[in-house]
Formats: structure tokens, C-alpha cells, sequence
């Protein structure tokens, strides 16, 4: 009891204190790589501080749910640190649900983001949010598809006994399926977290926008609050594709060796798919809002394909 | 007179439903008046299934019965109907044989045809007349059904029917399960048998839509679970796939529909449509369970079918209620001309949140759990070993997917376009909040969506045992204990109490925190940003056309959207306008490729007919004659 | 993506050693700057640009400090796209007619605290456009300004030099 009350506490603080790291991290490789010295890994933690000790500025439009809504975010991120294996195969809250559940905690946060978007009643909110709802949609029934190929091999959807399934029998990663899977939950990681090519999220022109277009009315502690939100989104799709996919080095047990072991591997992963989505961002660019659907049309059909492989090679 | 009325109907829906919650809990009775009426007379008898319904009707009945209190007291018209439609509602799942069914089933369908064309605005009475036909088109697929099965079982009695089935030979029970599944799937919505569905429903008065919408067409649910899993015994494995066929087609087309619909009422009842959807997946994996003797899975199947029919009853019921609000309020449906009530109409605001919340899935809310049921029996479908099985099954998994990700889209715009930002016309800025029996309507069905959300453990465990009823199969014996939900063992688990409690938590945590530490406190009041321009107006905001275009682009081969653009320039130059007008209207797939050609055979054949129709007397007996003559011969 | 990859290793970083630490020119007015707004913002701070009538040659200068040479996102300095996130307006031109009002909304749209920094020689006092009939002057003229970084334009340098000397940066 107390061990689990521990780790959970450990995977709040992993995950809060990981996202804003993983965001400045990604800014600074990207910055390297277009041969820039680039702001600082921890830069992200000094806006954060900044922008909590600012006041805010709110729209006399708006009403209660645009004020709530960065709480509704941070919250639902929250419980989902709390599902996720991060540190430990089975975290406080994995009893609770499984990847459906974290697929609509993540959809109750959208909810409400795109609601504060139309709240202030500018056309820039209105476009992020109907664009956001759209990527949000599209990309939900790859998830899942996704996660039904997984399932197929581990003969669970619990993250926790998926992520034990594949560490006790390596060799069941080794197949086609699973990559296919893996290329396919890469692409959603990429929409749902509003990374290029499908979102730019360093733009400045609101017609281009999604993520950004719903957010720039927030100001002050509220901003901090999305920033973080999506910073630990960010993190907890990269540990979902590393600890579900290559779940190496996740302890079962809560005892101090195996978790400091785990967090190092989990480092060690974050860090491989962080340079990966930097190469990624920085060699391509971003798509057409109408080309987008094409490529979550192409996710999806890796997840089928993927399901088809995991079907025959059973 | 027109309050007791409807207070009766509160007294009434409350005795059905502790009369079906015995029925849950294992009574069973017969009442039987043979002598009455031929073909065996009325006969009423309560089981486990009947008396879910009843539940379901009586439950959705005493809330809206409230409401109408406060939303059609000064309206005489349609109080008696009303009535008849609530009890007629109650007798279709207690009806025992067919005779006493089709009267309880016309009756219904009557009631709510005179309570759709009340207000007798014309479009209400063609709405009325869609389905009249549509409704009578179901009856006599029904009728043909049963007196089939009559014929061949030598009983009107459904018990018999059950006790017989399996002797019909397979060709007879697949002819009448699809003549009975057709006459259902009207009542149901299932497209493409939909077409009455959005055109009725809105134009009742929204608690009768509530009624409509939350549990009328769940009576054709009902139909479809008797004849897939009890009256006609165990069928061939089609049944089950055309039901999850039908299921996914509904499920993602009724969305699909729904997205680019902006009268409020109109994109609820698509939204029906979508749900009776997702509801047919979960009973049709339960049925395709059921034939590879899965019991325990088909009970999966079968429990998550009848969650989300109760889920659906809940949110839907609320939801209409609360467009009702809204029209009530501003005089209109018509999302366009919204925008700003959650202002002028806080309560009614908060309610539809909470119902838009549930009918998107979002944890932890009831859809939430029906949807995740559903997931959870959808994703062992490898325990069938039939690829061709498993292909519908990764189907409803991805059409699932799509349904509750569009779902969400939707109702963003829906709560988002009609209570947010800037009030789009007058009457939306002159609203008013319903009144005090509207809001305790609402409110009731907004306990009953946090309390299906939150007690899974206590719901599961009974739908199942009904489910154990309907296909004799034993109960399932280890379903977790009051926190938490276990699905086939270490399958999958879920404790949506746990998630409540750490989203408040998480809630509460951050808050207090920044309270504290006095982060927050100092907040200014300015206009929208708006690239400094100098003053926001509702004409500047995200219409609900805007909102759904990315999705008419994006599903342009299902929508087939036509664009009408209207420039009117100045006579001097073509340079200066004075009125655009911008129309994208979509158009069905189902009306321009069925519904349009078979109206078209069935005027040419008319007018083919009428040759005969000379209006001679001389010709008519002669009609006669041949008519006599051929029956002679045939004899 | 492969050829991305060997431009970015050949060319390494091309990013120059920041400007000597004394202000190359700034002039602040007021005595708002000073330990606070270093406390506060020494370590971030995001900067809406207002284009408030200017020539776009400021607009530039100003582009170019966001590419590898200048790099200002190295001293946790970002362009933001939306007031409500900005800690400093960076206003350029001297102030029109037209764009007078925009301008008071703008800075009303940014939460306290806040610096105001205006660009160039017409920022300060509408340069050679002082006096004529579309132009309201210089940007103090319209709303309160914290410093000026003059030129015309500032070089890149000069305004990184200016914005470092606002936030008491001392690379």
C-alpha cells in the first residue's frame, strides 16, 4: 500500500517534472540541428515560473469553462501519469482502466480545450477547435486498432500486463505486427500531441494554427497550466510508445533498485524517440490541413496491416 | 387538469419502474384474458428482460413527466395522448403473445404519430407523415413475421414460440427473423431505415422527443434482442453479423450526419441514430458469442448492449430535454442563431454539459462505460475462431473507434456553438432559464448519468443476470468486487469510482496549491484578442457551418456537399458587393440512392395502375369475376 | 531527411558569441526598469512584435535575430504569437492614425507586468514622419514606454543588445 502510494507519487513527479524537461530538450536538439545554440533543456521550467507569477488577462466573453479548463487538463494528464507504466509496470490507478481508458481521459481534456477555444468567441479559437476535434477524431480509431494488435499478442489490454507479457518473452516483439503497430502509434503520438508535420507548434501565423489557436487566449497562471499539460501529454505518449513497444527494463516490483533502474531506462529510451521527433521536425515540413487526414488514413492502414501480420504469424 | 395529468404520468412511470425492477430482481408473473380478443387474446407477463425495459421506460417517463410540468402546462392539447404513449410504451415488453404486442406496438406508434403532429405547423405534419408510413411499413413486417411464425409454431404465444424454434426449418426461421428484424430495425433507426427518425422526433414537444428519442425506439432494441437471442432460438451466425453490421453502419453514418446538422433537435435525433448503433455492435458480438458458445463473452456482449440502451436513455432523454430549454428560451432550434445562453441559462447550460460529456464517452460518465464494455467484448473476438467473424469484429473496433472520436467533435460543437461566446441573434440574447420543474427534470437525469457512471459494479453484475435469463446460460460468476470491474479475468479491468476520485483529486490539488501559494489571484478583465480591431461582434464568430466543414471536407465522398455561392455586386463595378450569399447544403446518400428511385417505381407503377381504374362498373364486375374465377382455380 | 542531417553536422553552429555586455544604446526612460523586471524576466521572457506603422526595415532586423546568427531563443528570449502570452511588446514605426487604437488594445490585451520597448528612430519620436498628418508620433505618445533601442534600423545586434540590457542579462 504504502509502496504503491510511493511509486504513484514518484510517477506524478517523473512525468510533471519529465514534460516540461522533454519539451525544452526537443527545442534545443531542433535548434542544433538547424545549427542554432538554441535555448537551454531547462528554458521551459523558467517560463513556467515566469508565467505563474504573471497576472492573467480574460475575455469578458468568456464563462466558466474556459476558467476551468486549464485545471480539466491538468487533471486528466494527471490521472493519466497515474495509468501509465512509467516507472513501474503497474502504477496506483492501472486497476482503474486500461489504454481505452487513457484514450478518453485524453479526449475529455480535447473536450474541454476546444470548448475554451469557442468560448471567447474569436474566429482564431473556433478554428483551432474545429481542427483540433477533427485530428482528435481521425486519429482515435488507430489507437485503437493499434492497441487491438498489441492486445492480440499479449492476450491483455491492461498496460500493465502488456508491458509484463512483452518483458518476460522479448522474442514476442520481434515481429512485423509490432512494428507496423509501433509506426502507426508514432503517427497519432504525432497529431495528438500537435508535433509536425501535423501541427507547428512554434508558429506564429493563427491561420495555420490548431493547437496554438485554441490556447491564445490564455494568459498568466492559466497558460502555465495548459503549457504543462501538454508538455506532460507530450511525455506520456513518448513513454507509451517506449515502455509499450520495447517494454525493457520496467520493474514489476516497487523497491528502490529496480525503479531508479527503470527511470534510467526510461531515460534512455525518451531520449532515443526525443531525437528522433527532432530529426523528424526539422527535416520535414508541415502538411496541408487537408493532407492530414491522409496521412491519419495511412496510420491507420499500418495498424490494420499491423493487426493482419499479428493474425497470421499467431 | 393538464398538471394532474402529467402528475399521474409521474406516478405511473414510477410504478413501472418498480414493477420491471422486480422483474429484475427474479418475479415473474402471467395475466392472461383468453376470451377477449382472437388469436389467443391479450396476455401480459413479466420477466427479467420486460422488466428492464420497464424500468427503462418508467424511469425516463418520471422526469419528463416533471418537465412537461413546466414546459407544456399551458398546452391542453396532447396531455391524454401523452398519457396513452406512456402506457402503451409500458405494455410492448409485458405483451406475451403477438395479438396483445401489435396492439401495445400500434398503440405506441399511433400515440406518438398524434403527439408529433400536434402543433400542426406543415412541417410537422409532413414529418408526421414520413412516419406514419415508415412506422406502418415496420407493422406490416412485423405482422407478416408473426403470423408466419403463428402459422408454423400452431401458437401466438411467445413462450411457445421460444419452446418450438429450433424445429422450424433454418430457411423459415432466417425468413422470419429478417421480416421481424426489418420491422424492429424501423422502430430502431437503423439506417437505412432512419429517414422518419430526425424528421419526427423534433418536431414533438421535447419531452415527448425525450420519450421518443431515450426509449420508444429501444423498443425496437427490445424486438431485436427477443428475436436474435429468444424467440427464434439459436439462428446461423448471419443474424449476428448483419445485426453488427447494421450496428456499424448506423453507428458511423448517424454520427457522420449528425456533424453537419445545426437545428438542434435534428442533430440529436441523428445522434439517436448513431447510438441505437453502437448499442446493435455490443448485442451483435454478444449474439455472434452466443453461437460459438461463449457464454461468458456473449454476456460481455449482451451487458454492454443493454448499459449503453439504459446510458443512452439517460443522456438522450436529458439532452432533449435540455434543446427543449433552449427552444423554450430563445424561440428557436437553429444552432446559428444561439451562442451565449450558458450566461442567460446557467442551470440549463450545466445540465447539457454534463449530458453532452456522457454522450461523447468522456470518463466518468455513463456512455463511458457502455462504450468501454463494448470495447472490451469487441477486442477478444479472436476467442471466435472465424476469420471472416473476426473481420466484422475489427470492423466494429475501428467503426467504434470513429463513432465516439466524431461523437466528441460534435457535441464541442453543440454545447460549444449554442451556449458559448457571443449571443448570435436577439432572441438568443433575450433568453430566459427554464423553470423550476424543467431544471428538476433535467436534474434527475443528470444524477442518473453520474450514477450509471459511477456504479458499474452494482449494474453489471444485474444486466448480466438478465442476459443469463434470455440465452439460459449460468450468470457469470466473478465480475470484481464493489470497486472495481473485471472483464475475463485478467483481461481488462475498470473502476470508473477510483478514476472520479483521482480526476478530483488532481482537480483540487493544483488549485489549492496555486491558491496558496497566491498564484492567480490578480485577473483583469479585457475583450477577446482580435489583432487589436475595434469591436467583437457575434458576426466574427465560429458559426456551427464553419465548425463541421473540416469534416465535410474531410468525408466529401459520404457528404457530396454542393456549394451555391450568390454574389450580388453593385451596378457600377463588379468590384463592390453588396451581398454574398454562401450556402453548402450536403446531401444523403440513402435518399438519393434508395429512397428516391423506389419512389419513383412505386409513382411510375401507379400511374401504370390506373389503367384499370376506369371508374366502369361493367369493368369492375368483371374484376370480380376474374377474381373468383382465379381463386377457384388456385383452390 | 538524411540530407538534413549532413547539413546540420557539417555546418555545426553557426550562432556568434553575444554582444559585449554593456548596452550598445538603449535608452531607458522611467525608472520602472531596474531589479524587479530583471527578477523577473532575466531568464524569460516573451516578446509580441507590434507593427504600429513602420517602414518594415526594424521588421527586418528583427526577423534576423531569430535565425543562427543571432539566436535569441539562447537567452530563453521567444516570439510569441498572441498578447496574453507576451511579457514585452516590441513596437516598431512611428505610430498611425490607424493603427493608434489597435495599439492601446494590443498593450491593454497584455497582462501586467509588462515592458514596452519601441524600435528605431521613428518609434522614439516618429523619425523623419514627425509632423505629418497620418502619423499620432512616437510610440510613448500612445502608450507608456519602458526603453528605446534607436537606429534606423537597429541592427540585429543593436536590439539584441537592447532587450539583453532590459531583462540585466549580462552574457
Amino acid at each position: 500500500m504504502i509502496a504503491d502510494f510511493v511509486a504513484a507519487c514518484i510517477q506524478v513527479a517523473v512525468v510533471g517534472a519529465g514534460g516540461p524537461l522533454l519539451v525544452g530538450l526537443l527545442r534545443t536538439l531542433k535548434a542544433r540541428l538547424v545549427g542554432r545554440r538554441g535555448p537551454r533543456p531547462w528554458q521551459p521550467y523558467w517560463d513556467l515560473v515566469k508565467l505563474l507569477g504573471k497576472d492573467s488577462v480574460v475575455s469578458v466573453t468568456t464563462s466558466w469553462v474556459f476558467r476551468v479548463t486549464p485545471y480539466v487538463l491538468v487533471a486528466t494528464v494527471l490521472v493519466a501519469a497515474l495509468v501509465v507504466p512509467v516507472v513501474v509496470t503497474r502504477p496506483a490507478l492501472a486497476f482503474a482502466g486500461n489504454i481505452i481508458l487513457l484514450m478518453y481521459l485524453f479526449m475529455l481534456g480535447t473536450f474541454f480545450l476546444a470548448l475554451a477555444g469557442l468560448d471567447a468567441g474569436s474566429a482564431f479559437g473556433g478554428m483551432g477547435s474545429s481542427r483540433e476535434v477533427a485530428v482528435a477524431a481521425l486519429a482515435e480509431p488507430t489507437i485503437v486498432v493499434a492497441v487491438f494488435a498489441l492486445a492480440l499478442r499479449a492476450g491483455t489490454i491492461n498496460l500493465g500486463g502488456v508491458v509484463e507479457r512483452f518483458a518476460a518473452d522479448p522474442l514476442l516483439v520481434a515481429n512485423p505486427g509490432h512494428l507496423l503497430a509501433f509506426a502507426a502509434f508514432f503517427v497519432v503520438m504525432i497529431a495528438e500531441t500537435g508535433r509536425l508535420p501535423v501541427d507547428n507548434p512554434s508558429t506564429h501565423l493563427e491561420l495555420t494554427m490548431i493547437h496554438e489557436a485554441m490556447v491564445l487566449e490564455y494568459s498568466g497562471h492559466a497558460l502555465a497550466l495548459v503549457e504543462w499539460a501538454s508538455s506532460m501529454k507530450l511525455f506520456l505518449f513518448l513513454t507509451l510508445l517506449a515502455n509499450l513497444f520495447f517494454p525493457w527494463g520496467v520493474p514489476a516490483e516497487v523497491s528502490p533498485a529496480p525503479v531508479v533502474l527503470g527511470a534510467l531506462a526510461l531515460a534512455g529510451k525518451l531520449l532515443v524517440l526525443t531525437v528522433a521527433l527532432a530529426v523528424l521536425e526539422t527535416s520535414i515540413a508541415k502538411l496541408r490541413l487537408f493532407r492530414v487526414p491522409e496521412l491519419l488514413a495511412g496510420s491507420f492502414a499500418l495498424a490494420l496491416l499491423s493487426v493482419t501480420a499479428m493474425f497470421l504469424l499467431r | 387538469m393538464v398538471s394532474l395529468a402529467y402528475v399521474l404520468a409521474v406516478g405511473g412511470g414510477l410504478a413501472a419502474a418498480l414493477l420491471g425492477l422486480a422483474g429484475i430482481a427474479g418475479t415473474t408473473f402471467t395475466v392472461r384474458a383468453p376470451g377477449l380478443l382472437p388469436l389467443g387474446g391479450l396476455e401480459f407477463a413479466l420477466d427479467p428482460l420486460s422488466g428492464f425495459f420497464l424500468v427503462l421506460i418508467g424511469g425516463a417517463a418520471v422526469p419528463a413527466s416533471i418537465y412537461a410540468l413546466g414546459y407544456g402546462s399551458n398546452e391542453r392539447r396532447g396531455v391524454l395522448v401523452y398519457n396513452v404513449f406512456v402506457a402503451s410504451m409500458c405494455a410492448v415488453p409485458l405483451a406475451a403473445n403477438a395479438l396483445t404486442f401489435l396492439l401495445a406496438w400500434e398503440l405506441m406508434s399511433l400515440a406518438s404519430y398524434v403527439l408529433v403532429v400536434q402543433s400542426g405547423e406543415r412541417e410537422a405534419v409532413s414529418a408526421a407523415w414520413v412516419y406514419a408510413v415508415m412506422t406502418h411499413a415496420g407493422l406490416a413486417c412485423l405482422l407478416a413475421g408473426m403470423l408466419l411464425l403463428g402459422a408454423w409454431t400452431g401458437s401466438f404465444r411467445f413462450a411457445d414460440w421460444s419452446a418450438t424454434a429450433s424445429a422450424l426449418p433454418s430457411w423459415g426461421g432466417s425468413l422470419a427473423f429478417s421480416l421481424l428484424a426489418l420491422g424492429f430495425a424501423t422502430k430502431a433507426g437503423v439506417i437505412p431505415l432512419h429517414v422518419w427518425l430526425p424528421l419526427a422526433h423534433p418536431a414533438a414537444p421535447s419531452h415527448v422527443s425525450a420519450l421518443m428519442s431515450g426509449v420508444m425506439i429501444k423498443l425496437g432494441v427490445y424486438g431485436l434482442i427477443r428475436i436474435g437471442l429468444d424467440w427464434l432460438g439459436d439462428g446461423p451466425a448471419w443474424w449476428g453479423v448483419a445485426v453488427m453490421l447494421a450496428g456499424i453502419v448506423s453507428a458511423v453514418a448517424g454520427v457522420l450526419y449528425a456533424l453537419v446538422e445545426h437545428d438542434l433537435k435534428r442533430l440529436l435525433a441523428f445522434h439517436s441514430i448513431e447510438n441505437v448503433g453502437i448499442i446493435l455492435i455490443g448485442l451483435g458480438a454478444g449474439m455472434l458469442f452466443h453461437l460459438a458458445d461463449l457464454p461468458a463473452l456473449a454476456l460481455l456482449g449482451f451487458a454492454a448492449a443493454l448499459y449503453h440502451t439504459m446510458n443512452h436513455a439517460a443522456f438522450k432523454a436529458l439532452l432533449f430535454l435540455g434543446a427543449g430549454a433552449v427552444q423554450h428560451g430563445t424561440g428557436t432550434r437553429n444552432m446559428e442563431e444561439m451562442g451565449g445562453l450558458i450566461k442567460r441559462m446557467p442551470w440549463t447550460a450545466a445540465a447539457f454539459l454534463v449530458g453532452s460529456a456522457a454522450i461523447a464517452a468522456l470518463p466518468p460518465l455513463n456512455g463511458f462505460v457502455s462504450e468501454w464494455l463494448t470495447f472490451q467484448a469487441l477486442l477478444q473476438t479472436l476467442k471466435i475462431d472465424r476469420p471472416e467473424v473476426n473481420l466484422v469484429f475489427a470492423l466494429g473496433i475501428a467503426g467504434l473507434a470513429l463513432t465516439s472520436g466524431l461523437a466528441m467533435a460534435c457535441f464541442v460543437k453543440a454545447f460549444g456553438i449554442t451556449f458559448l461566446a457571443l449571443p448570435r441573434s436577439e432572441s438568443a440574447a433575450r433568453a430566459h432559464e427554464a423553470g423550476g420543474a424543467m431544471r428538476t427534470g433535467m436534474g434527475l437525469l443528470v444524477l442518473a448519468c453520474v450514477a450509471l457512471g459511477l456504479a458499474p459494479t452494482l449494474v453489471v453484475p444485474a444486466l448480466a443476470r438478465i442476459g443469463a435469463d434470455v440465452m439460459r446460460v449460468p450468470p457469470p460468476v466473478d465480475v470484481g468486487g464493489w470497486l472495481t470491474l473485471h472483464v475475463s479475468g485478467e483481461f481488462a479491468s475498470l473502476s470508473t469510482l477510483a478514476v472520479a476520485a483521482a480526476l478530483l483529486a488532481a482537480l483540487a490539488l493544483p488549485a489549492a496549491v496555486l491558491a496558496l501559494a497566491g498564484v492567480g489571484r490578480r485577473r483583469r478583465l479585457y475583450e477577446t484578442w482580435g489583432c487589436g480591431r475595434l469591436l467583437q461582434t457575434a458576426r466574427m464568430e465560429y458559426t456551427a457551418t464553419a465548425f463541421a466543414n473540416p469534416f465535410k471536407r474531410i468525408f466529401d465522398f459520404f457528404y457530396r456537399p454542393a456549394t451555391q455561392l450568390d454574389i450580388e455586386a453593385h451596378p457600377e463595378s463588379r468590384f463592390f458587393v453588396t451581398r454574398i450569399e454562401y450556402a453548402n447544403p450536403t446531401r444523403s446518400l440513402v435518399e438519393d440512392w434508395l429512397y428516391r428511385p423506389a419512389l419513383s417505381a412505386l409513382h411510375r407503377g401507379a400511374r401504370r395502375a390506373r389503367a384499370i381504374q376506369s371508374g366502369s362498373a361493367n369493368l369492375y364486375l368483371i374484376y370480380i369475376l376474374a377474381a373468383l374465377l382465379a381463386l377457384l382455380v388456385l383452390a | 531527411m538524411l540530407r538534413q542531417l549532413r547539413t546540420a553536422f557539417r555546418t555545426g553552429i553557426v550562432t556568434e558569441p553575444p554582444p559585449p555586455g554593456e548596452a550598445l544604446a538603449l535608452e531607458a526612460l522611467g525608472a520602472r526598469l531596474g531589479e524587479e523586471i530583471h527578477r523577473r524576466f532575466g531568464r524569460s521572457l516573451h516578446i509580441r512584435q507590434v507593427d504600429a506603422g513602420s517602414c518594415n526595415g526594424c521588421e527586418l532586423e528583427i526577423g534576423g535575430l531569430t535565425g543562427p546568427h543571432y539566436d535569441l531563443e539562447r537567452f530563453g528570449l521567444h516570439f510569441v504569437a498572441s498578447p496574453r502570452h507576451a511579457d514585452c511588446l516590441l513596437v516598431t514605426g512611428p505610430v498611425t492614425l490607424n493603427m493608434a487604437e489597435a495599439l492601446r488594445r494590443t498593450y491593454d490585451a497584455t497582462p501586467d507586468p509588462k515592458i514596452v520597448i519601441a524600435v528605431g528612430d521613428c518609434g522614439r519620436d516618429a523619425g523623419i514622419f514627425r509632423g505629418s498628418y497620418a502619423v499620432v508620433g512616437g510610440v510613448a505618445d500612445v502608450v507608456p514606454v519602458d526603453a528605446v533601442i534607436p537606429g534606423c534600423p537597429p541592427s540585429p545586434r543593436a536590439l539584441l543588445a537592447g532587450l539583453l540590457a532590459v531583462i540585466g542579462r549580462t552574457p
